[in-house]
């Protein structure tokens, strides 16, 4: 399959190992992989921080450089979130029939990294090995806007020599909420404080999850507290083998 | 007294500050908030057609905001035709002074209360209270709230944050009650002993109403104690105030509603006393009937097309339970009767987007989205906030931030721009970067890292690698080639 990557801004500028693994995971599994070079960000950070005009502009540049692959894969649940739950939104708002009909015919074609494997490939062992101890962070994102349900825990399950424990409080979010993060500062940190504190009583060596921004934010607090545990990117954990330890 | 209103005292962020600091507080709502989300969740999981309940609970609702009018109006006809009065309040003041000049005109000078929160947004209280009339909250959290002199922080269990030690310690102060030990029992047999003597004595009340059904013109109140069935039963007079969204067509519109509320607000399958009331009936209960129906803001919610979806809430208060923001900050933090994520969308709403301390409320969520998924109505909360956030961020004057954020969509709509920025970046965050990882960052952002990391950008970016690596259309599982080079984010590989 002809596969169209969307590597998000933050992944492309802070978290390129991320697009790597996705990349050659994807290959790996035998598709033909593309980046489109045009593509920058989706907006997300401009939409939900009350730029929406500002916004717009990206949500038209985005169309624009994916309207026609066949399927594009991200791995950010966050950004997919965007794509697929808010970009619709975006154009009614805006009044513009033309990009919402644009819109409506590109969406159905853009997945989170998981949810394309195990929902759209029926995939869950991608043949990977990964011998840590790992604790899985759902995002809020991938799981009540894109309901990618157990997709992520079920590629998990088949790596080889990976030991999975649950994270406590699995559902409760890491308090990160982009630009909350800034605005709310000290809000965000009471919620991080009980995220870290749910990742370190797990003694995991790794937290993953399908998004960088989570991660950045629960690293970050993990990485202050000079904690020992750090944060790994799904598609990572999903692209090392024993020939190729990735993450 | 708990005299709330809707007005916030200050901008979320600093009363969220205060609020995060007290640890008491903290613990109490966390143990409440758990508690109350897991047994919800069982309540819920019970009912096969949940999904579907919701489904026509808000298909009701919007049917109901699509005709508002016309059932408002034979809400009204059917209250008159059963020897109800009912009043049109347009403004907190106005619904104020209608139910003062009521109490007056019986010579009151004690109004006992149900537990209502439109009569606290209205700060029908303090309303009366300068007329010399002393309200009696009879819900027994509050009481506790309106002895404390506090504000209610949340909308079913105003006295959330508080626990029992503290309670013990009140009720001695104030009712002068005798309390050995903290215990439950104790607490609420101290309650009922103040409570009677009010109940009996007292010939005006004031109540809220959950529901109201056009077809007959009832009034219903929903609650967990009976002390609101006395509030309702026993005085002479009755005055209702409620929200002009309320109203329902028909009895049999209200059966939806009588199984979602209470598995949602109280995770119970029925809650202990429903009460209903169409007029008046001669020598059996209230000989007097007022409904006071309050706009106070909601037509102009009703007016915006996204914004309108607000209106379709119960009151539940499902979405507060599982907020992670309120779970932390607590209800106070939001300044407003209606505290967390509704309280976040319903607050600047009913202020017209006017309140500068409101409209910092649409910010308060991490747009983690439980809220929309809990709630019984399908408001979908994410959405109204992003909303409101475009809505208020359009109407304010040009800011550095503004300014900021259109010069990185402009950056961000061309990649070579794009790229530039990154290596721009990189260049620059040399003396912030100390083993790999940035720890102060300076100005808008020195929020962030006054409890975080950030990693430093690292060498390469993505595309950069991309158009370097030797073969990009090639692929098999045991490509040669070294990535050491592009390694390089602060989080070292395991």
């Amino acid at each position: 399959m002809k596969i169209d990557l969307f590597i998000t801004c933050l992944n492309d500028a802070m978290f390129p190992r991320t697009g790597e693994a996705t990349a050659r995971l994807l290959e790996r599994l035998g598709h033909e992989v593309r980046f489109n070079e045009r593509q920058t960000c989706c907006g997300q950070m401009h939409f939900n921080s009350g730029y929406q005009h500002d916004a717009l502009r990206l949500v038209r540049h985005f169309v624009d450089t994916f309207r026609d692959a066949d399927v594009v894969v991200a791995p950010s649940g966050s950004c997919v979130g965007m794509v697929r739950d808010l970009y619709p939104r975006a154009a009614e708002w805006a009044h513009d029939d033309a990009l919402l009909a644009e819109v409506q015919a590109l969406t159905p074609r853009v997945f989170e990294l998981s949810e394309f494997l195990v929902h759209h490939q029926g995939l869950e062992d991608v043949g990977a090995y990964y011998p840590h101890r790992v604790t899985y962070h759902q995002t809020c994102h991938a799981m009540r806007v894109l309901r990618v349900g157990d997709a992520p825990l079920r590629l998990l399950q088949r790596v080889r020599g990976l030991n999975l424990v649950a994270l406590p409080a699995v559902d409760q979010c890491c308090g990160f909420g982009g630009t909350f993060s800034v605005k709310n500062p000290e809000t965000s940190t009471a919620m991080l404080a009980d995220k870290v504190q749910h990742v370190m009583s797990t003694n995991a060596e790794a937290c993953t999850a399908g998004d960088n921004s989570c991660l950045m934010h629960i690293g970050g607090g993990l990485s202050r507290l000079q904690s020992g545990t750090r944060t790994v990117h799904l598609a990572e954990i999903l692209a090392s083998t024993e020939h190729e330890v990735f993450a | 007294m708990s005299a709330g209103g809707i007005k916030p005292a200050r901008p979320f962020p600093a009363a969220a500050r205060d609020t995060l600091g007290n640890a008491q507080m903290r613990r109490n709502l966390r143990h409440a908030t758990t508690t109350i989300r897991e047994k919800r969740q069982r309540a819920v999981d019970e009912l096969p057609n949940w999904e579907a309940l919701r489904d026509e609970a808000a298909a009701l609702k919007d049917h109901v905001m699509a005709h508002l009018s016309e059932y408002l109006l034979e809400l009204e006809a059917s209250v008159q035709a059963r020897g109800g009065q009912v009043h049109w309040a347009r403004t907190a003041q106005e619904a104020r002074s209608i139910v003062a000049a009521l109490a007056q005109r019986h010579g009151a000078q004690e109004v006992i209360k149900v537990k209502s929160i439109s009569t606290d947004e209205i700060e029908l209280n303090a309303g009366l209270a300068a007329h010399g009339i002393h309200a009696i909250e009879t819900d027994l959290a509050e009481l506790i709230v309106q002895l404390a002199e506090d504000q209610p922080s949340h909308i079913l269990v105003p006295a959330i944050h508080r626990n029992r030690a503290e309670i013990r310690e009140l009720f001695q102060r104030k009712l002068g009650a005798e309390l050995l030990t903290d215990d439950p029992k104790a607490l609420a047999d101290a309650a009922r002993t103040y409570l009677r003597e009010k109940f009996l004595s007292t010939t005006v009340a004031v109540s809220g109403a959950n529901f109201a059904v056009a077809e007959t013109g009832t009034v219903c109140v929903v609650e967990s104690e009976g002390n609101g069935r006395m509030c309702l039963t026993m005085p002479d007079v009755l005055i209702s105030v409620m929200g002009i969204e309320k109203v329902l067509p028909t009895w049999q519109d209200l059966a939806v509603f009588l199984r979602v509320l209470p598995r949602s607000s109280t995770a119970e399958r029925m809650n202990p006393y429903t009460s209903f009331w169409s007029g008046v009936t001669p020598g059996d209960g209230p000989q007097e009937f007022h409904l006071v129906l309050l706009d106070n803001g909601r037509t102009d919610v009703l007016a915006d097309d996204v914004g309108r979806q607000t209106l379709r809430c119960i009151r539940c208060s499902a979405c507060l339970n599982v907020c992670p923001v309120y779970e932390r900050t607590g209800g106070h933090a939001y300044g407003s009767v209606y505290p967390g994520p509704i309280g976040a969308i319903l607050t600047p709403q009913l202020l017209q987007l006017e309140d500068e301390n409101a409209n910092t409320l649409p910010w308060a969520s991490s747009l983690c989205g439980a809220c929309y998924d809990a709630c019984p109505v399908k408001i979908n909360i994410p959405e109204v906030l992003l909303y409101l956030r475009g809505q208020i961020s359009d109407a304010q004057p040009p800011s550095v931030q503004a300014a900021a954020f259109k010069v990185a969509a402009w950056v961000m709509s061309e990649p070579h721009r794009f790229e530039g920025a990154i290596k721009l970046a990189r260049t620059g965050q040399g003396p912030l970067v100390k083993h790999g990882a940035i720890h102060a960052l300076p100005g808008l952002l020195a929020g962030w890292t006054a409890s975080r990391d950030l990693p430093a950008f690292p060498r390469q970016t993505f595309r950069e690698w991309w158009r370097q690596r030797p073969a990009a259309q090639e692929h098999g599982p045991d490509r040669p080639e070294d990535t050491s080079e592009t390694a390089g984010n602060a989080w070292e590989p395991l």
